[in-house]
């Protein structure tokens, strides 16, 4: 009802971010560490994006490099970002600020820190506006408590010159929404939005999230670990390991029909509605520490199916069934040899 | 709404009919007030400190002599005992008089009005310098940070008072020499303030990186407000605390910094005499049994120093809410 529009017919519309071989580095003593390697996404307008992956894989990571948040000593070390075509990722600070601030909004994990606690959520609310729009007081004000009624604040009104500490988590994370859609952004970066917040609230604030952004054609980049949410609120999902984009495609095929095999490894972990009670399978081992990569395919030495190829190249985001994978197992070229491989019964 | 929610004790603040609570009640309702008035040396200090406030205030008003003014001075006044009538003359002396016939009551109450307000100006003018070089360095970080925060630790390895003695040679050295004794107040604020601005440099400095890596900072940040504003109207109203703090404890500083220096001569002139002077005074006849010269400024030094300090150990652990 809300948005009619379907991901796959979304081709022709051209993207408002891009993000190709996008690297994020961090220089230490011991070399250069990569929290974020070469990753590459689209987002398309009204398009929401799930990144998950493991503490560590990089995510939220690859959200502030987008807003160009990241903290000294790390940097961009290649790649490029876009938005709406425009490339930001080398522009001066002063340039950045006035771009992300209009275009980009922002949702932050800890709602009690994500608001000043010496302001009025009124008072950071019209700050915001003001910032963007060429608005009066008196206008910004009365948006103001349009966007808190909007978000489903009660007696807006009223509470609008309250403090965040008379807010609880969840009315705080409500107002974080409004002040994010407040400048009207054409994309919101949500950084494990409901992790902070109690299971009860989580899908409420869920579902608000992608009420307004489809209202709005808001195009949403969901940053989580929370599998529950990527099925419920995502169009495409994008699975990161290890600083690497493993797989990425249509949300129901990456969770129905995944092809890479930490994806599938993943989903085996997920407990399911409609499954019995048999033991979950798990991943053995643990995602390697940025320190040591391993050579080639950094999922490698957890692999089952790993072969040759996978201990020595790193591998590519290449079409596979529905989704697609960086894998060496849907390389046309070693298909053939994994085939054989598994036949034997490898490992 | 309103109406029907009366009931609701979690939405309560919010409501109107919650708003009629006058200031003062909403103070007296506060952790801070309960902290205080639980205190009795607190209070003490406090109302110690309120009425030497006043006394320096209304100086001219309640002083029984004015001991500076040349004309009024008889001589023959000299060295009467506290509590008693001169001789000759028969004029009181509630505290004695000094060798000039200067009655010690007044010229402590004018000496008083002194000392305050170099302290205060000094305090003011050394807050104002860390907080926006401590803002600036914790904040911009960088090059900035490095270069404000190695002057920082020079200057600490230098007794404050000798930095004071130090900028107060340049600054009079640098005045003409006709306006000396007129400037010499601002110089002696100048130099206090400059020998004390590091405190407040390093506190909101750790104050100001804890809250850059807050969430809402970044959120300013990316809503696309400028660094001063960030820095000015959301980060610094949220070390205010801190600030607080030292700015009471620097207070008991500069008072006592300011005693030191006029007590080694190099302060307020003997013309505009603050606590310190009298003090420097007084020690010339503590050999000779005028004790009353020496001893009432002294203590009067002692009484502000003291409940300044309390005042500000009070302070800090009130605001501190782990303490509570």
């Amino acid at each position: 009802m809300l948005s009619t529009r379907n991901c796959d017919n979304a081709v022709s519309v051209s993207p408002i971010l891009t993000v190709s071989d996008l690297i994020v580095e961090f220089p230490t003593r011991k070399g250069i560490l990569r929290p974020v390697d070469r990753v590459g996404f689209e987002i398309d307008p009204g398009e929401i994006l799930g990144i998950v992956g493991e503490s560590g894989a990089g995510k939220s990571m690859c959200g502030s490099a987008i807003v160009g948040l990241i903290d000294r000593p790390g940097r961009i070390g290649g790649g490029e970002i876009s938005l709406s075509g425009q490339r930001i990722d080398n522009l001066s600070n002063d340039r950045m600020r006035r771009i992300r601030g209009k275009k980009i909004g922002m949702v932050f994990q800890d709602p009690l820190r994500s608001l000043d606690p010496l302001k009025t959520v009124g008072d950071q609310i019209v700050e915001t506006i003001r910032t963007h729009l060429p608005v009066s007081a008196a206008e910004a004000r009365r948006r103001a408590v349009a966007a808190l009624e909007e978000v489903g604040i009660p007696a807006a009104a009223n509470r609008i010159d309250a403090w965040p500490h008379q807010f609880s988590g969840g009315m705080c994370q409500r107002v974080v929404i409004a002040l994010a859609l407040a400048a009207e952004p054409a994309l919101i970066i949500a950084d494990e939005p409901t992790t902070a917040l109690d299971v009860s609230v989580q899908a409420q604030i869920m579902a608000l999230l992608k009420r307004l952004c489809r209202g709005r054609g808001t195009a949403v980049m969901l940053i989580t670990h929370d599998m529950g949410v990527i099925a419920e609120t995502t169009d495409r999902v994008a699975v990161l390991y290890a600083g690497r984009l493993a797989e990425i495609g249509p949300t129901r095929d990456v969770l129905s029909n995944p092809s890479h095999p930490y994806t599938i490894g993943l989903m085996t972990s997920t407990p399911k509605p409609t499954g019995g009670i048999e033991r979950l399978s798990q991943i053995s081992g643990a995602m390697p520490s940025l320190r040591d990569i391993p050579k080639g395919c950094a999922f490698s030495p957890r692999c089952g199916r790993a072969f040759a190829p996978c201990y020595r190249n790193i591998p590519v985001l290449e079409p596979a069934a529905r989704t697609e994978v960086a894998c060496w197992l849907y390389d046309e070229e070693y298909a053939k040899d994994a085939a054989n491989l598994e036949g034997t019964g490898h490992d | 709404m309103t109406d029907t929610n009366k009931k609701g004790a979690s939405a309560r603040p919010v409501f109107d009919d919650d708003a009629p609570a006058s200031a003062w009640t909403r103070w007296r309702d506060t952790e801070i007030w309960h902290s205080y008035s639980r205190s009795p040396v607190i209070v003490t200090a406090s109302v110690v400190f309120v009425m030497l406030v006043l006394g320096a205030l209304l100086a001219p008003l309640i002083s029984p002599y004015t001991p500076f003014d040349p004309g009024s001075l008889n001589l023959m006044n000299g060295f009467t005992k506290p509590l008693s009538a001169n001789e000759f003359t028969s004029d009181f002396f509630l505290l004695g008089a000094d060798d000039q016939g200067r009655d010690i009551f007044s010229t402590i109450l004018l000496g008083l009005r002194i000392s305050l307000f170099v302290g205060i100006s000094a305090v003011l003018f050394a807050m104002t310098l860390g907080v926006v070089l401590g803002l600036v360095s914790g904040y911009v970080g960088g090059w900035l940070d490095a270069v404000i925060m190695r002057i920082a630790d020079i200057q600490m390895t230098f007794p404050s008072i000798m930095i004071a003695m130090l900028l107060y040679g340049i600054g009079k050295g640098l005045t003409p020499p006709d306006l000396r004794d007129e400037m010499a107040i601002w110089v002696l604020i100048f130099s206090i303030g400059l020998s004390e601005w590091v405190q407040f440099a390093r506190t909101v400095r750790g104050a100001t990186m804890v809250e850059r890596k807050k969430e809402y900072v970044q959120a300013c940040d990316l809503i696309g407000l400028s660094r001063w504003r960030i820095m000015f109207k959301h980060i610094l109203p949220n070390v205010t605390g801190t600030v607080l703090v030292i700015a009471t404890i620097s207070l008991a500083l500069a008072i006592i910094a300011e005693a030191t220096l006029s007590f080694l001569g190099v302060g307020a002139p003997k013309t505009e005499p603050s606590l310190g002077t009298l003090i420097n005074v007084g020690r010339q006849f503590i050999l000779s049994g005028e004790w009353w010269i020496l001893l009432f400024p002294s203590l009067t030094l002692l009484a502000l120093a003291l409940s300044v300090n309390l005042f500000g150990d009070w302070l800090r652990d009130a605001l501190n809410p782990k303490l509570r």
